[in-house]
């Protein structure tokens, strides 16, 4: 234990710390309920919810509604892929395979290669799909390819790629953190009472693995949600939500903007709460399973 | 061990491989094959010309010592770069430290912990033009001193300059520092510390021989982090700098918007290289696989 004297010089900058992480927040919070008479800063001309209706009427020629449903659909289908795909290739690297170090390293790589470096190259690659497809379809006379086809750039394609090689190296390190800590005798046992390999996963392994999969799962919606440089350029015609915020920050000069932060803001604070409430009650059950069993806490 | 046994890691690793050949692995490659091709108004031809590469770097020898427009971004990037990895590190340090040797209950320090991360998952758009009623024209920092009569006329420098990108890009990835470094931190050995104060050592001597050194790949992950970040940034200058500021990520965004993309896979590789040119020189310090 530390002396006293940096104890107490620590704490008050760690509360300086935690000041400067939420201050500006808290003031975007109190800016949204500005007002109609009020601006973008300080003071509180009166207290209102006139700005939600202003968003609720829709600001400029954008639809950010249709924008929010696109980035909530996205952020659902690339957690659930990002869970899917972490927790196998988790339990792959419990064992050494030929290759295995080339997958760990390109995971790795994918998180300290330059966002928008990746971004230009999955635009380039759909860039040049969609002028093979266009020569191919010209080529053979394909009509509806001539007539129709204009990319295959889109949320479920390119730019669901995009997210998945910045969620996917998180959910493979958490997937890592468990396996480093997971105790197999409960999977020997499960084997030994008989249980094939599935029953063995599903009865023994995935219980005790659980509540870290919901962290995958937080990883993975959050990430999507509020994913901007990745996407950017390899997101088709259109936009998420963040990348229509981030436009918006140029056009929009009234506190009708913050109140689409603090709504948005809002969901990802709800997303948060539901999965430490999900994850708290997964531990509980486990816990209390594990009391069960006569066994100690894995 | 069955046929099916034997090969199940292939097909469980097989579906999260393919995501990133697609995605990362060929994308990369043709970054690298297009930066050497032509292109035309609307149009990329393959070919290999080093026009792409010759045009950056245009006159930026003949000129020297004053710099040409690549010079300069980069060098406002990687003052960017240094004046972010800096601050972060000792945030990071002091925080973690705090939060692993002078929080001494663990539940206290699970709680201190989630409250700094919970930032983290909010949007980064938010978190950047949160920024704007603090350090505005007509911001609180400016009617504070105002009115405590330090300054007479509003300082215009707080918002849409470096200062105002610096301070986003700190308060956006001071995390991406505190939560290595406190991973790290946590595996210390307390007997260590006991030990070098027995022998002797003061509460300097112990951080510098002993914290220190045994947090540095905590130190190093955090650094390769924050450093790759803002190299390719172009969001946090772009809202932050009033779009007045230079980036090499925004050179790479603006020609993509002009669908110059062989020019834009040419400043992509070069920053590529200088990226990893950087963390090659950092991870000889450390070796990350040891650390997961």
């Amino acid at each position: 234990m530390a002396p006293r004297s940096v104890r107490i010089i620590l704490g008050l900058f760690f509360g300086l710390f935690v000041l400067f992480l939420y201050g500006p927040l808290i003031s975007v919070f109190v800016l949204a309920f500005q007002g109609p008479e009020g601006g973008l800063t300080f003071p509180m001309r009166g207290f209102s919810t006139h700005w939600f209706g202003v968003l609720w009427e829709g600001v400029g020629v954008v639809d950010i509604w249709r924008a929010f449903r696109r980035s909530l659909a996205l952020g659902v289908v690339v957690m659930v892929i990002t869970v899917v795909l972490s927790l196998m290739a988790g339990l792959a690297f419990r064992r050494r395979f030929a290759g295995s170090g080339a997958v760990f390293y390109v995971a790795v790589a994918s998180l300290i290669v330059p966002s928008i470096v990746v971004s230009l190259g999955i635009a380039l690659e759909f860039r040049l799909v969609d002028d093979a497809v266009k020569a191919w379809g010209r080529a053979n006379e394909v009509e509806w390819v001539i007539r129709q086809y204009t990319t295959a750039m889109g949320l479920f394609t390119s730019a669901m790629g995009a997210q998945l090689t910045w969620t996917l190296p998180f959910g493979l390190l958490i997937m890592f953190a468990v396996f480093n800590r997971f105790d197999p005798s409960y999977e020997e046992a499960a084997r030994d009472l008989g249980a094939g390999p599935w029953a063995t996963f599903r009865e023994a392994v995935l219980p005790l693995i659980a509540p870290a999969l919901v962290g995958v799962a937080l990883f993975g919606f959050t990430l999507s949600y509020d994913e901007i440089a990745r996407t950017s350029q390899a997101i088709g015609g259109l936009n998420t939500l963040p990348l229509e915020l981030r436009g918006l920050t140029t056009t929009v000069t009234n506190p009708s903007i913050y109140a689409l932060g603090a709504l948005t803001t809002g969901v990802s604070f709800l997303v948060i709460g539901v999965a430490l409430l999900v994850h708290w009650l997964l531990r509980k059950r486990r816990a209390a399973q594990l009391a069960r069993m006569g066994g100690g806490g894995a | 061990m069955t046929r099916l046994a034997r090969y199940s890691p292939y097909f469980l690793a097989l579906p999260f491989a393919l995501v990133f050949l697609a995605f990362f692995v060929v994308p990369l490659v043709l970054v690298v094959v297009v930066s050497f091709w032509d292109y035309t108004e609307y149009s990329i031809i393959p070919d290999f010309i080093l026009t792409n590469y010759a045009e950056m770097f245009e006159g930026c020898l003949a000129r020297l010592p004053d710099l040409c427009t690549t010079f300069a971004t980069y060098l406002s990037t990687l003052k960017f770069v240094v004046l972010t990895w800096f601050f972060c590190l000792i945030i990071g340090f002091a925080v973690a430290y705090y939060l692993a040797f002078c929080v001494s209950s663990l539940h206290m320090q699970i709680v201190l912990f989630l409250i700094c991360t919970i930032p983290f998952w909010t949007s980064n758009v938010i978190r950047m033009i949160s920024w704007i009623p603090l350090l505005g024209r007509n911001g609180l920092v400016n009617e504070g001193l105002i009115s405590a009569g330090l300054i007479e006329e509003p300082i215009e420098w707080l918002l849409y300059s470096s200062f105002s990108v610096t301070i986003a890009f700190v308060h956006l990835y001071a995390l991406f520092m505190v939560v290595p470094i406190f991973n790290s931190m946590m595996r210390i050995d307390r007997s260590l510390i006991e030990a070098a104060y027995d022998g002797g050592a003061n509460g300097w001597k112990t951080l510098t021989n002993v914290i220190i050194p045994l947090s540095k790949p905590g130190i190093v992950i955090g650094s390769i982090f924050v450093i790759t970040i803002v190299m390719g940034d172009f969001l946090t200058v772009g809202v932050m700098g009033g779009q007045q500021i230079a980036s090499v990520g925004k050179i790479i965004q603006v020609e993509m918007s002009y669908l110059q993309f062989p020019a834009a896979a040419a400043n992509a590789v070069v920053l590529l290289m200088l990226t990893l040119l950087i963390i090659v020189a950092m991870t000889r310090i450390v070796d990350i696989r040891k650390e997961l």
